[in-house]
């Protein structure tokens, strides 16, 4: 296998690099993706039907906690790259189970709000705006599930085999995918919660 | 041999009355028909040269006409021919889109010479496989037949009681979708008296085959007597009876002396769908153009929407 | 639910059906047994992760969908060959032309240009395999579990009946309250994420895989058609997921997106099905002018005519692509400005298609050309193509559109359009890169025949629609009164589609004669062609290319063969390849359950499909498989024996 040394172990391979490459691709379809939803959001926001409008049930307190919480997890993410890059495995293991963690609390706050959504009367069923806002944030919400399953089974291989061109690589993806669903959560901040208070 | 059929095909088109678009009994049909007819000279011009340069370049330059030991030379392209297929395609196309923006401006208000009279209303919505007439002006409505007077301008108030459907009397004028949640409105105009076909072009199910109806135009006095004699024949509509004739599939033809416009209402005003409270600064696109595009007439009248419960049923 | 709401009953033509699927796969099964091939089945195909294998299965897949489309096709026009017809009822017909429709673009048209990408485009650039060969057999299987789920509707629960378009309200449970449509937005969606994925591993192969020295500009037209055509997937098919999704929520969970009631509407659907649909109409025709470009340069023996223009007009019609989508609906009542807006930039896209028009033309001036069997479908395209693309200006015209909106005047514009630009194209291609693939040429006398019925019988059954919709005939109409004068165009067209069906049974024929009796070429390179994979041995080796060729000039195996020099310089190395994998296929089948349960809203088998799924990823996840090395022993022997040399 052709090796370029000069690189970092996560894009040293072709293959690793292809696979980088690759997933940015993915997350160029991702944005479509997020951009489609936040589109039906927008047409659907005002249609509230006999429900409830957004300003009646957003509240700050949870959203400013779960955006602390996010944007922490990218910081932290981010420094475990960085550990990686220097070749430390416990403090890169140490802030991965850190974002995770974040993560894990973000998922949390998020759970309880649509539980309190629910409990006001304010369900998937009830308005096209509910919907719409329901299936936004639980595209996220799976996403951030997703990435926690996916982070979770990265960190055993990292604790098993050390950085390998395989481990760095998929901790790298992962970083980006990470990165990701942050800036998604901070349009979903700006454009959604803020938008709807105001 | 496709040259001559198309051609053959063309000369067809131009003499052949059959062809109901192309044979338009009001001005806003004229329009489209005009469109249509230039808009094939325009595309039977370039079909013709795409042709002539095809039978050309297949006739002369084929192997077995060539010499064994021709060798064709490399060519990069032409700036000049390059340039010019694509000139005189945006030349074409900046044409087209002059006589379109135009023309659809056109039909989509009051027909030219008609603007002094006052547009009858008439309010057409489709129920699964029907069509509703009411005539809020003369307080009556018909089912699956409409009744209009020639020399003046009908304005169509389409919405539906379920899947879209799209009203459609080919030789009067084009299509328009009728929607649960919006009032679109389609000008039309007869200038010859005689029945012609109406139908829902849209599918909408397992009835849509036969959800075709009769538009007869007639001259004003002998609609007048159209009118008064529904007003002394009919009965009245009652929500009871209205209710039992959107839930059957397929009724005839029925004539009632009052509208449902009354107890249900179209989704216009405040009954549109949009019905949003509070603020309503709407910034998605289609929403906003939809909504109110088609929405500025002095005329809508608000007085009989006194009902303000949801209209979908 | 009872038996009997479960499987479709009542009409001898589906019962008809079933007995056929039964004894087909008895016959299947019995048949693998006796010949003891289910080792080799699941060894070779079933597993494998090669491009050109992918690429077959792809190719069979949709050739086996034509048949199911063509049949919806076929019964379609028996109906409506005669006034007040009943051989089919309004509901199965309904059922047949959504089928139809969405059979013939997504599992037909689709595949068989993703298939025909499979096998060339490796070779094309010179490599050796997809970037990312396991995700290719993902992508395949997911395509395979969504066509077989949405076939299974025929028989169990019943088809989607509300048009390949789907609109709302008429999609919803309210209206259509049959499993039908759950099946439509389930399959759609899994071959859908199957699609996304090729999208991703085509622009990653082409902009990272190339031979060295293929520079951008130097890339074969059809490699270009392709890369440009995954990046509108990418673009695209997340807006269908979406669309999708949410019609799942709607029929599935009591969503409120495209309702009537509870500020739900049900333009939103359009828009969002049109903003991914019309794109998806320029992802089966950009490749198609990929493949007519390559055949038409190599049968006139000349260079591309504009290549740089070829490649830019299909960047701008990418880029038009995605905002012409209103024009589906003018008729949903937008003003003036929007309706002239659309109208414009769709009259624009036919600039840069008539670019290509010329481009071709010119391409044939001065050339020597040669009617082979993929040349007269290239050549046929250009005339038919051409009443097809002016046709879509008129209809492009707002005004006129009022008229011609939902007839069969639309109907037979997009055949105009589609069947010479992508099912000739899918058979050109086929007939042209067939040799490549089994190593001897389709007969040619056949081939022409079946063209010649195909390309006529297409004219007789599509023009009468052109008038039938002047006339006033609407489309989806599933029977006429004799009144209306529809009849003897509507049976002409009629006696038009038995003439295709002729046509694709000879091509069938023409297939399975030359397997048999076709004599084997040896050169690998039949046509005398221009591009890079002709220049490796057919049947190919497993690794495309035993030493990777070096590119210098756009039609680079032309140039050497004409120069006399070498692509291949330096010795054979050890070449490295991906593992075959069984992972994909059994994701595929978790994923054709998953998407059972999930239309008959069987819950908890549905959760458990799901978890099944995501084990399959954390396998994957966990797999550390490095693939294998092919010595150069083994090469050189494999070389020797593919050159004809013994060993």
């Amino acid at each position: 296998m052709k090796l370029d040394n000069t690189l970092p172990l996560e894009y040293r391979s072709e293959e690793n690099s292809n696979r980088i490459f690759g997933f940015w691709i993915f997350l160029g379809a991702e944005i479509v993706l997020f951009a489609t939803l936040f589109a039906v959001y927008f047409t659907l926001w005002t249609r509230t039907g006999n429900g409830p409008s957004a300003e009646e049930i957003f509240e700050i307190g949870p959203v400013l906690i779960e955006t602390f919480l996010l944007l922490t997890s990218s910081f932290t993410i981010g420094l475990a790259i960085n550990a990686m890059r220097l070749g430390l495995k416990k403090p890169m293991m140490i802030f991965f189970i850190i974002t995770l963690i974040l993560g894990l609390g973000f998922l949390g706050v998020e759970i309880m709000e649509f539980v309190t959504y629910v409990h006001e009367g304010a369900t998937l069923q009830t308005s096209a705006f509910l919907s719409s806002l329901f299936v936004l944030l639980g595209t996220h919400g799976a996403h951030v599930t997703l990435g926690l399953l996916w982070g979770g089974g990265l960190l055993i291989q990292i604790k098993r085999e050390g950085f390998t061109l395989d481990t760095a690589n998929k901790s790298f993806i992962f970083s980006l995918y990470w990165h990701f669903l942050d800036v998604v959560w901070i349009f979903i901040f700006s454009f959604v919660y803020l938008k709807g208070l105001m | 041999m496709l040259l001559a059929v198309f051609s053959a095909l063309l000369v067809l088109l131009s003499g052949c009355s059959s062809l109901t678009v192309l044979d338009p009994k009001g001005p806003v049909a004229k329009t489209q028909s005009g469109v249509i007819l230039f808009s094939i000279l325009v595309m039977a011009i370039i079909l013709l040269v795409v042709y002539i340069l095809f039978v050309f370049m297949l006739s002369k330059y084929r192997a077995s006409k060539a010499a064994p030991d021709y060798e064709p030379p490399h060519e990069e392209g032409n700036k000049w021919l390059e340039f010019t297929w694509i000139a005189i395609p945006v030349i074409i196309v900046a044409i087209l889109s002059v006589v379109t923006v135009r023309s659809t401006s056109a039909i989509e208000k009051v027909a030219e010479g008609y603007e002094n009279e006052k547009p009858l209303v008439i309010y057409a919505a489709s129920s699964n496989w029907k069509w509703h007439f009411s005539y809020p002006e003369e307080g009556i409505e018909t089912v699956n037949y409409v009744n209009i007077p020639t020399h003046r301008p009908i304005e169509f108030k389409l919405y539906a009681y379920g899947p879209i459907s799209s009203l459609w009397i080919p030789q009067l004028g084009g299509q328009k979708y009728a929607m649960s949640d919006m009032v679109n409105t389609l000008h039309l105009l007869a200038e010859e008296p005689g029945s012609y076909m109406g139908k829902n072009a849209n599918f909408s199910g397992e009835g849509f085959a036969h959800m075709e109806f009769e538009a007869l135009a007639m001259s004003p006095a002998e609609y007048e007597k159209w009118v008064d004699e529904v007003k002394s024949t009919a009965s009245e509509l009652t929500e009871d009876e209205f209710n039992t004739l959107l839930e059957t599939k397929h009724v005839g033809r029925k004539t009632y002396t009052s509208t449902h416009l009354s107890f249900s209402p179209a989704p216009e005003g405040d009954n549109a769908g949009h019905n949003h409270g509070g603020d309503s600064t709407d910034t998605e696109m289609d929403h906003s153009e939809m909504d109110h595009s088609e929405m500025d007439h002095p005329e809508m009248e608000h007085s009989e929407n006194s009902d303000h419960s949801s209209h979908g049923n | 639910m009872k038996w009997d709401e479960f499987f479709v009953t009542g009409e001898p033509m589906i019962y008809g059906a079933m007995v056929s699927i039964v004894l087909v796969s008895i016959a299947i099964v019995v048949g693998l047994t006796y010949f003891k091939k289910w080792g080799y089945l699941w060894r070779e195909w079933l597993t494998t992760v090669d491009h050109k294998r992918i690429g077959i299965m792809y190719i069979i897949a949709a050739l086996i969908m034509l048949f199911r489309g063509g049949v919806d096709g076929l019964l379609m026009r028996g109906q409506l060959a005669m006034p007040e017809n009943g051989l089919l009822d309004g509901q199965h017909y309904n059922e047949i032309f959504t089928t139809h429709g969405v059979i013939m673009i997504l599992f037909m048209a689709m595949p068989f240009v993703i298939g025909l990408m499979n096998v060339v485009i490796p070779l094309q650039i010179g490599a050796r395999d997809v970037a990312f060969p396991r995700l290719n057999a993902v992508s395949f299987w997911l395509f395979f579990a969504g066509a077989m789920l949405f076939n299974i509707s025929f028989v169990i629960g019943g088809s989607p009946d509300a048009g390949w378009t789907a609109y709302f309200p008429l999609a919803s449970i309210e209206f259509s309250p049959t499993v039908g449509n759950n099946y439509y937005a389930i399959a759609l969606q899994i071959s859908g994420i199957g699609t996304l994925m090729t999208g991703i591993n085509f622009i990653a192969t082409i902009l990272k895989m190339r031979a060295p020295g293929m520079t951008l500009m130097k890339m074969p037209m059809f490699t270009w058609s392709v890369l440009i055509t995954n990046v509108i997937i990418v673009f695209a098919f997340p807006v269908l997921t979406i669309a999708l999704a949410l019609m799942t929520f709607d029929r599935l969970f009591g969503s409120q997106f495209f309702t009537m009631a509870n500020g739900g509407m049900d333009m939103l659907w359009a828009n969002l099905f049109w903003v991914w649909g019309h794109p998806e109409v320029y992802i089966v025709i950009l490749p198609a002018f990929g493949i007519y470009s390559e055949i038409i340069s190599t049968f006139s023996r000349k260079n591309l005519y504009g290549y740089k223009s070829m490649v830019y007009s299909m960047v701008v019609i990418s880029l038009l692509s995605f905002i012409v989508w209103a024009h589906h609906f003018y008729t949903m009542g937008h003003g003036v400005m929007v309706n002239g807006v659309f109208s414009i930039t769709t009259m624009a896209i036919a600039v840069p298609t008539g670019v290509k028009i010329f481009n071709w033309l010119f391409t044939l001036r001065k050339g020597k050309i040669e009617f082979t069997t993929p040349m007269l479908y290239s050549l046929a395209f250009i005339p038919i193509f051409t009443i097809g693309g002016v046709t879509g200006v008129m209809l492009a015209m707002a005004s006129a559109d009022y008229q011609y909106h939902n007839t069969m005047f639309l109907v037979a514009h997009f055949h105009y359009v589609l069947i010479p630009g992508t099912v000739f194209a899918v058979i050109a291609g086929f007939y042209y890169w067939f040799p490549k693939l089994f190593g001897f040429r389709l007969n040619e006398r056949q081939g022409k025949a079946a063209f010649w019925t195909i390309a006529i019988s297409f004219n007789v059954t599509f023009m009468p629609l052109f008038f039938l919709g002047l006339k006033g005939m609407t489309r989806r109409m599933y029977t006429y009164s004799e009144s209306t004068g529809f009849g003897p165009l509507n049976l002409i067209a009629s006696i038009g589609a038995v003439g295709l069906a002729i046509g694709f049974i000879m091509l069938v024929y023409n297939i399975y004669w030359s397997f048999r009796y076709a004599p084997r070429d040896t050169t690998g390179d039949p046509w005398n062609a221009r591009t890079l994979e002709w220049s490796t041995h057919s049947p190919i080796p497993e690794y495309n290319f035993a030493i990777v060729p070096e590119v210098h000039e756009l039609d680079p195996f032309w140039e050497a063969k004409k120069t006399g020099k070498s692509l291949f310089k330096g010795q054979y190395e050890e070449i490295h390849m991906p593992n075959n994998s069984g992972q994909p296929f059994i994701l595929g089948m978790i994923f054709l359950f998953f998407g059972f349960f999930m239309v008959f809203s069987w819950w908890i088998p549905t959760i458990i499909a799901g978890v099944g799924i995501v084990i399959m990823l954390a396998v994957r996840s966990f797999e550390r498989d490095h693939g294998h090395h092919i010595s150069v022993k083994e090469i050189t022997k494999t070389e020797a024996k593919l050159r004809g040399e013994g060993v």
